[in-house]
């Protein structure tokens, strides 16, 4: 599509949008002037981070707003016509369902109790006079359409008893049944495994071309966005920064928040050093170590798992079988899609949850005896901690920051409150680079990358040995994660930590750990030195992985919108 | 610290300023509080002395609310049952929270077997009238207040249980009990440190509105005979006693106590929804 050649009629026009939300601290903008346009057939990305303001703009073109939102500003045309202020229904009644939508999560965007077929048959009666019959049969198209294996089968089933990404589908046969001229696809593979995600977007991009419809894919990934799109619009605190096709968006960027985002952007080949260009919103760590080859024979060992399970009652085995050693201040990474089994690994090592089966030494003893239930009690409590995923759910909403990191101290230390405890906090407050005036504050005070820096110095501030991070900083923005990342490697080296890095994303698994295991389905495919493993992957299931993920990169092979076979 | 409590005043100020009900609502429980505590000094006539001379007067300047049939002030009585009254609820309603928030919380996190037992139990206390379920415990227990107090709590413990079951639940997987767990917590320790104080601004809506219940509920059943006795002031009673004389046209006996109770549970009605958004921290900025 990046190259259409004859000069194409204007869709959507975007002039100046300012758009307003009340809130009790008065009215906020959330979109503050942006213009944009999209042609006929054309893709536009509009990438940004959380509070961009590019989900509002999306929602006040579909008229979506919630009640305390409003358009204060500026003009929407849509084939020439204004429809700033049209109200749904003569929008419908001029042009059909034109616009369409499809959302983040789709699971949560299905009715739970009606089945797919019956769906996408009501979306398809909003705007025709079907019968039920012709409805069923219109719908199995469509099922067809997104490729979705055994349709007849799959009409009758209902949300649960498919995949997310099937989910997806189904939100996009449902998106396309009105046959729109434009779809909004509003972050639509975030929450997907990066295999599923390259399937999905595969079938998107296949269908519009199709169907000769344009599409505004909203996303924070700029390798989704480069792969997928012809031309990327970069936005910034409500404003567009900055407009280009991709290939000149991601190799010579002109805004600094373009170039900071590009280069927080972990790809093929940066390392933790390269992500943050100065001028972030963080403030940036100081020390960042080279990368590292494999640690010197002879280390001693940490920990050491043997043929370690978890089966759960009716016959579900989430792992099957693992082994590995981690040896003191070593970095592993355990990469795998959702079911892959790592964040029951995690906790078992952890001793959150008991294992059904296997060996944990810790230390050259063993620690899978004791039970998940008694493990506060052993003094290796301290020894091994845990970063978990989310950041905000991972903070007791009733607790200040402070109490939130003395916690552990006071748990595992036996420390009071008072000046010692104090000084103790604030030391791992310092650690990680967590400003001490926000210890009075409240989770939802803070900042996502704020409250990861309490997550993160809650489990340093006993001095554990091993450090697992589960996902660390799969729920923040680019521009976050970079900074974390960088500060848990600069941590790592100067408290000796080992790290047991549990994440999907493989290109921050590759910066962070020495070697890396690939999980699939609860058992290992693969295990070697993330520089080999990343470079020459044996498995097919690694190769496969790796193909997936987007990339920015000017050198990287752009697969285009070659349609994918019916 | 400071800068937290003026934060909090802010934050209810602004509550306040959302929701003017609840002021009504707070200022009036706060004034229930107050006649309960100082009652007894401060009106105008003994309550339980009878003169019979001056017995069913209608409501006049000397006598506000009239006199009863054994000449005794109505609205001395009334105001000096609120003591009565008020402890009855808060204790009965205080005792039903603690038990039930407790059995509640262990449910919602432990889940399983035990959770199935309480549950069923709580199915077949809920199967019953519960006003039937207190006057048959008050009975067979003995006509006493402390036992109104344990049949009013008693057939409240199914809605703590079951409420505070509900909300561990949908917080039991939640990366902070987690995290709890990892810095150290037993499991006890996480329901009674982590979970308990976590449900309280939800279970806080319960309590009030279950306040005014159990006022009408404890009226209710010495309205039939049951608990306090004569002549001991009780909003309960004295509408019993009061609606022997509504046939003769001596309203007043009925309409004084009558309205107490029902200004007592419509503020602590009110007082429920904005209690939740005052006590909730994530609805503070």
């Amino acid at each position: 599509m990046s190259a259409q050649p004859r000069t194409a009629e204007r869709l959507l026009d975007i002039e100046d949008l300012r758009v307003s939300f009340s809130t009790r601290r008065g009215m906020v903008e959330a979109v503050r002037g942006v213009s944009l346009s999209l042609d006929v057939g054309q893709t536009l990305g509009i990438v940004g981070e959380s509070g961009s303001g590019k989900s509002v703009t999306a929602f006040a073109v579909t008229h979506l707003l919630e009640a305390a939102g409003r358009i204060v500003g500026g003009k929407i045309r849509y084939r020439g016509q204004d429809i700033t202020h049209a109200t749904w229904k003569t929008l419908r009644s001029t042009h059909g369902a034109a616009i369409s939508m499809i959302f983040q999560n789709p699971r949560a965007a299905l009715n739970p109790i009606r089945t797919v077929g019956l769906q996408i048959a009501d979306a398809l009666k909003v705007h025709t006079n079907l019968t039920p019959t012709e409805a069923r049969a219109r719908a199995l198209d469509l099922l067809k359409d997104v490729l979705i294996r055994e349709p007849e089968k799959r009409l009758d089933a209902y949300p649960h008893e498919l995949s997310g990404g099937m989910c997806q589908r189904i939100m996009i046969a449902m998106a396309i049944a009105s046959e729109p001229s434009l779809l909004i696809a509003d972050e639509p593979t975030t929450g997907l495994d990066v295999t599923t995600q390259k399937t999905v977007m595969d079938l998107l991009a296949a269908i519009t071309v199709k169907r000769g419809m344009a599409t505004i894919l909203i996303t924070h990934d700029l390798g989704l966005a480069a792969k997928y799109c012809s031309r990327v619009v970069v936005m910034e605190r409500g404003q567009v920064v900055e407009d280009a096709p991709p290939l000149q968006l991601f190799s010579a960027p002109a805004h600094p928040y373009t170039k900071r985002l590009v280069a927080a952007s972990p790809t093929l080949t940066s390392t933790i050093a390269d992500l943050v260009v100065d001028g972030g919103d963080e403030a940036p760590s100081s020390v960042v170590a080279t990368p590292k080859a494999a640690l010197p024979p002879g280390t001693p060992l940490l920990l050491e798992v043997q043929k370690l399970s978890k089966h759960y009652p009716g016959g579900i085995t989430a792992v099957n079988n693992v082994s590995f050693r981690l040896a003191r201040g070593e970095s592993l990474g355990l990469v795998g899609e959702s079911g892959s089994g790592k964040s029951t690994i995690s906790r078992m090592l952890c001793r959150l949850i008991d294992s059904s089966d296997g060996e944990i030494l810790f230390d050259g003893g063993s620690i899978g005896d004791i039970k998940a239930n008694d493990f506060h009690k052993s003094a290796l409590r301290k020894d091994i901690q845990i970063v978990f995923q989310d950041p905000h759910d991972s903070l007791n909403p009733r607790f200040s920051a402070f109490d939130c990191i003395a916690h552990p101290l006071r748990r595992l230390e036996g420390m009071s409150s008072g000046a010692a405890l104090t000084k103790a906090v604030n030391d791992c407050a310092l650690r990680v680079g967590l400003p001490l005036e926000l210890l009075e504050r409240f989770p939802h005070q803070l900042s996502g990358g704020q409250k990861a820096r309490i997550g993160i110095a809650r489990a340093i501030a006993c001095k554990p040995r091993l450090l697992v991070l589960d996902e660390p900083t799969a729920a923040l923005d680019v521009s976050v994660q970079a900074v974390i990342l960088q500060l848990l490697d600069r941590l790592r080296r100067e408290e000796d930590l080992a790290f047991l890095f549990v994440s999907h994303d493989l290109n921050v698994v590759r910066m962070m750990c020495e070697r890396t295991i690939v999980l699939r389905n609860g058992e290992v495919v693969e295990e070697g030195l993330s520089a080999d493993l990343f470079r020459a992957p044996k498995s097919e299931y690694t190769q496969a992985l790796l193909a997936a993920i987007p990339h920015f990169e000017p050198h990287a092979p752009r697969p285009v919108f070659e349609a994918v076979p019916a | 610290m400071s800068t937290a409590t003026s934060g909090t005043l802010n934050h209810v100020a602004w509550v306040l300023r959302g929701n003017p009900l609840t002021a009504v609502a707070a200022v009036g429980v706060a004034l229930l509080c107050v006649l309960a505590a100082i009652g007894p000094w401060i009106v105008p006539y003994d309550p339980i002395a009878s003169n019979v001379a001056i017995a069913l007067q209608a409501p006049s300047a000397a006598h506000w609310a009239g006199t009863d049939q054994l000449g005794r002030d109505v609205f001395s009585r009334t105001v000096v049952a609120a003591r009565l009254d008020l402890m009855i609820a808060a204790s009965a309603v205080s005792l039903s929270f603690v038990v039930g928030a407790v059995i509640g919380s262990i449910c919602g996190y432990v889940g399983g077997r035990l959770d199935r037992i309480v549950g069923r139990f709580v199915d077949v206390l809920m199967a019953f009238p519960l006003f039937v379920l207190a006057m048959a415990m008050v009975a067979a227990l003995g006509n006493r207040v402390e036992n109104i107090v344990i049949a009013t709590a008693f057939i409240n413990l199914p809605f703590y249980i079951r409420f505070a079951r509900a909300e561990v639940n949908v917080r039991r997987n939640a990366g902070w009990v987690e995290s709890a767990r990892a810095c150290g917590d037993s499991h006890l320790s996480v329901i009674l440190r982590f979970l308990l104080p976590n449900i309280l601004p939800a279970m806080a809506v319960q309590i009030s509105l279950n306040l005014g219940w159990a006022v009408l509920n404890a009226a209710g059943l010495s309205f039939i005979g049951l608990g306090v006795q004569q002549p001991t002031p009780e909003w309960g009673i004295m509408v019993a006693e009061g609606a022997r004389f509504i046939s003769t046209g001596n309203w007043w006996l009925v309409a004084c106590p009558g309205f107490a109770l029902m200004v007592a549970v419509l503020f602590f009605n009110l007082l429920g929804d904005g209690l939740r958004d005052i006590l909730d921290p994530r609805m503070r900025t």
